[in-house]
Order: structure tokens, then C-alpha cells, then sequence
């Protein structure tokens, strides 16, 4: 349970990491998720079984995290979480695609083994991406920056609503879980049954708590739609500069190989 | 809305499972008054205090505020004049930030963003937490949530608070601080809690409630000096009318209750674990 209750914590740091001042703190938050969005698009467009030209992509995870001046082992145990993840989508690559595509001195190396590197190559780019992202935007200027980019509204407010209460009903659901386990002695209590209505009762207890929501929300003249106080944001040269210099970047990382380029250059054989 | 009167006429109230939380309900709280609604678990507070401002509808018997009756034409106005202040403050802080919060209300009432920030800052000065603006809602102490919590109904200029169990889960400290910021307030005000001893300094007025109805409604110093209305509705002298059990040898014990389950009782499944 203490790995749940670390986990959590963690989860509230990220949060704090968005309240620091550096200048990608500062951008618009509408270009930071754009950019991020054509990040993600060009790295998982990439043919099956490359790996060399999605290695550049790096280099904007580590640019920001540089300039953002966040903490790399704490991105970095973030994105392990996700690793077994990438790994169980990718594991039956080597034994199903057996084709040779390459040989190491009397190695083969079947297309299997390249395809799977390559996702977990692109869950690494992806989900560092995305975790920086909110590490140098927040979670709500996001959930904002998406609005102006005409998500609906009501997405929107699901999704803060979620954010918020997340905390909250986890915290409820930790509680339970260690009441649960300090009176089971190690064994494993009543088993799936027991299970059953202590993730019912978090449900009800979950009902419950968005009445009371729910309520608050009337008795401060709630009539079916939040306004938020807009946030001085500008879209701005700043801006119009950070994210054409990335896609522009992402776009020619993208339609030329630059690892196998610059090797052609090296050995004098042009691909 | 000159007088900010709020007035109970004969409320009754079932709920749907057909438990009678109120019966017959009647009392006239004047401006400015300070009253402590006060009952054992059960008694019916909380079913009250959800009427005030319209979140539960009279199963009979009206309610007035100011020069309003309670319906649904004058509901967003009475909301408006009604802040009520949640027991979880969980519940009552669901914007992503502390300054979202309080132009929760104001932003409902329709006011323009110079106006908004005024009164947001106005609020959150009143209970002393300017420096919590940008702060998440998780990010906050016990005391801090509960602060905040007030601020986001001050925000929308109430004349009347209504607070459930303001001090509980507090620790000692923000207890006493609470205390003295609602003591400093000059609205009306209504407060239910099992804290009789903050009762006893708040509020110069109490309601008692028990079994939905209404026990006594008067001076709180001579309904916690009626022992035996006290013992009828399960509370008990606040503690600082006690006196000290170390200090003063003449102080008469409270009578302890017979215990739950008697002592010696060898039932079988006494045993079983």
C-alpha cells in the first residue's frame, strides 16, 4: 500500500513542478500542447521497425527539461512507470515476426526483436513528452489551453473535475485498502468477494460526495456552466517562435533519416 | 432586503424513505443575531440548514428570507443572500485553484473581471489567506481548506452564513482562529455543531433540536445550564461550564452512562474471534 501512497505523492510533486518560473513556464499554454501534439504524431508515424530516426526526437524532452529546469530522475522514474506497459504491447513481436532483417556477425537479428525496440523507443519519446508537459504547464492550463483550441466545454470540465477529486478519492481508496489490510493479518482477507463491496462502498461513497458537490456548487449560484477567470495568456512572437521551431524541426527530423545522413557522411556512402 | 430576517414557519419535513426529519419547525432569527443550532446525530441540523437556501424543499410551512419567500423564482437570489459553508471543505473547494474558487460565485452572479478580482482578494483577505491565491486546494492544511471554504461564499457578499460544523477536524490552533474570524463577522449567522463549547462563545442565541423538533430556543447560557433538557437530547454542559475536575474538589462528576454491553457477560460469541 505504501507504493500507492508514494505513487500519489509523487503525482501532487508534478504539480508543484508547474509553478516554477522559467521562460517554457511562461509560453502560452495553447503552443506548448500543439507542439507537444505534433511531437507525438511524427514520433509514433514512423515506420514499424525504425529506431535510428527517432533517436534526434530526444532532443526535445531533454531541451525542455533543461530549460525548464525540472528534476531528471524524477521525470525518469515517471516514465518508468509506463516501460512494462510498452513492453507486454511489444512482447510477442520477437516471437511472431521472425523475418531477418539484419545480422551481427552470425547473429540474426529477426524484424521482431527491431519492432519492439522501436516501441518502446516511441513509448519512452511519447510519454516523456507528455509528462514534461504537464510538469511546465499544469494540468489546468492545460484542460484551458485545450478549450481555447475548441474542445468541448463539457470535456472540459469532466476533466478538472477529475483532476481534482482524484486526490481525493484516492486518498479515500487508500484509507479503505490499509483499514482493510491491518485487520487480515497478511492473508488475503475474504478474497474477490470482500473485494466486491469495499470497491462498492468507494462507489457509494463517491455518489455521495458529488451530491455534496453538487450542492456547494448550487449554493454558490452554479446554473449549468463553470466560467473560469481567464488567465492572462498571449499568444504572442514567443510563442509563434517556439512552436514553428519545433514543428519545423519535427517535421525534418521526420522526412529525413539525420543518424543514417550524417553516418552517410562519415563513411562516404550516400543512402 | 433591508431586515435580513430568516423566518421558519411550521417546516415539516419527510424523506422519501418516509423518516420524518422535522416536525413543525418554527423560529424568527433576527439581523446580525448569532445562533447555534445544537441536537444530538439524527436530530435533524443538517436537513434544516439544507432548507435555508432551497437545496431541500418543505415536505410543509414556508420559509422567508429578508422579504423573500423560499421558491423557485426568488432561489438564486436567496442563494445568493444565504452563504452556506459545507462541514467537508473537500466538498465546498472543486476549482483548480484557491482564486478559482472564490470567483466560483461572483463569476455566477455575472460581475466583470475588475469587479471579480476585488471582491475575490476582499474575501480571501478576510480570512487571511491572500497568499494561498494560487495555490491548488490539495496543496492545503485543515485550517487553510476551512478559511478558504468561508472566503468562497464572503466572495459573494452574503448577509446571512450558515456554517455546519465549522470547527470540525480542526486542530486547536485553527480552531481558535476560526472562532475569532466568525466572531468578528457582522452578519447573521447559524451554526450547527457538536462543538458546544464554540457555541457557547458565538453565538448568544441556541436552538435546541431533537427527534426533528424543536426542545428549546433561547439564551444559550440558560439552556446549558438546564441539566435535565440537556440529558433529554443527548448533549452535554460545554466543558468550560464544568469547571476544572483538578482545580475545584466541589465540582459534581457528570453521571457516567451505564456501559454498552455489561461487564461479565459471557455470550458465546464473545469468544468466537
Amino acid at each position: 500500500m505504501l507504493a500507492i501512497d508514494g505513487s500519489f505523492l509523487d503525482f501532487k510533486q508534478l504539480d508543484l513542478l508547474a509553478l516554477r518560473q522559467t521562460p517554457v513556464h511562461h509560453l502560452d499554454p495553447r503552443a506548448k500542447v500543439l507542439t507537444t501534439f505534433c511531437f507525438i504524431v511524427c514520433v509514433v508515424s514512423f515506420d514499424r521497425y525504425q529506431i535510428s530516426a527517432m533517436l534526434p526526437f530526444l532532443i526535445y524532452p531533454a531541451a525542455l527539461m533543461a530549460v525548464g529546469d525540472l528534476p531528471f530522475g524524477y521525470i525518469l522514474r515517471k516514465i518508468i512507470i509506463v516501460i512494462p506497459f510498452a513492453l507486454l504491447v511489444g512482447l510477442f513481436n520477437p516471437i511472431f515476426d521472425r523475418q531477418v532483417l539484419m545480422q551481427i556477425g552470425s547473429l540474426d537479428i529477426w524484424g521482431g526483436w527491431i519492432s519492439c525496440i522501436s516501441i518502446l523507443i516511441r513509448a519512452i519519446l511519447t510519454a516523456s513528452s507528455a509528462i514534461i508537459l504537464v510538469a511546465i504547464t499544469g494540468f489546468p492550463a492545460i484542460i484551458e489551453a485545450l478549450e481555447k483550441l475548441k474542445m468541448p466545454k463539457t470535456f472540459a470540465i469532466q476533466l478538472l473535475f477529475l483532476y481534482r477529486y482524484i486526490f481525493v478519492l484516492t486518498d479515500e481508496g487508500v484509507r479503505t485498502a490499509r483499514a482493510r489490510q491491518l485487520r487480515t493479518f497478511g492473508n488475503r482477507g475474504l478474497g474477490i468477494r470482500h473485494f466486491g463491496s469495499l470497491v462498492g462502498h468507494l462507489l457509494l461513497r463517491t455518489w455521495e460526495r458529488a451530491e455534496r458537490i453538487h450542492m456547494a456548487m448550487l449554493a454558490r449560484g452554479f446554473a449549468g456552466e463553470v466560467h473560469s477567470t481567464r488567465r492572462q495568456s498571449h499568444f504572442g512572437r514567443a510563442e509563434r517562435l517556439f512552436m514553428g521551431g519545433w514543428i519545423t524541426l519535427f517535421i525534418l527530423l521526420r522526412l529525413y533519416n539525420v543518424p543514417q545522413l550524417l553516418g552517410g557522411l562519415f563513411t562516404g556512402t550516400m543512402p | 432586503m433591508s431586515h435580513h430576517i430568516v423566518h421558519v414557519k411550521n417546516l415539516h419535513h419527510t424523506y422519501p424513505d418516509e423518516t420524518v426529519a422535522l416536525r413543525d419547525v418554527s423560529f424568527l432569527i433576527q439581523h446580525g443575531e448569532s445562533v447555534g443550532i445544537i441536537g444530538a446525530n439524527g436530530a435533524g441540523k443538517s436537513t434544516l440548514l439544507l432548507h435555508l437556501n432551497g437545496y431541500l424543499s418543505a415536505t410543509s410551512g414556508e420559509i422567508i428570507i429578508g422579504d423573500d419567500q423560499l421558491s423557485k423564482a426568488t432561489l438564486p437570489e436567496i442563494r445568493r443572500t444565504v452563504g452556506m459553508v459545507f462541514q467537508d471543505p473537500e466538498d465546498q473547494l472543486f476549482m483548480p485553484t484557491v482564486y478559482d474558487d472564490v470567483a466560483f460565485g461572483p463569476l455566477n452572479l455575472g460581475l466583470s473581471p475588475d469587479e471579480i478580482e476585488i471582491r475575490v482578494m476582499q474575501a480571501l483577505e478576510r480570512v487571511g489567506a491572500v497568499e494561498l491565491r494560487d495555490k491548488p486546494p490539495y496543496h492545503l492544511s485543515g485550517g487553510e481548506k476551512k478559511r478558504v471554504a468561508i472566503a468562497t461564499v464572503l466572495s459573494m457578499l452574503p448577509e446571512i452564513l450558515v456554517l455546519d460544523e465549522p470547527t470540525s477536524g480542526l486542530d486547536p490552533h485553527a480552531r481558535r482562529q476560526l472562532i475569532a474570524l466568525l466572531q468578528a463577522f457582522h452578519h447573521t449567522r447559524i451554526v450547527t455543531s457538536h462543538d458546544l463549547d464554540m457555541v457557547l462563545e458565538l453565538c448568544e442565541r441556541t436552538i435546541v433540536l431533537h427527534d426533528g423538533k424543536i426542545m428549546a430556543d433561547g439564551s444559550t447560557l440558560e439552556i446549558f445550564n438546564d441539566n435535565e433538557l440537556l440529558k433529554i437530547c443527548r448533549l452535554e454542559k460545554p466543558f468550560a461550564m464544568q469547571g476544572c475536575p483538578i482545580c475545584s474538589p466541589d465540582r459534581k462528576p457528570l453521571p457516567t452512562l451505564p456501559p454498552l454491553v455489561p461487564p461479565h457477560s459471557n455470550k458465546p460469541h464473545d469468544h468466537d474471534h
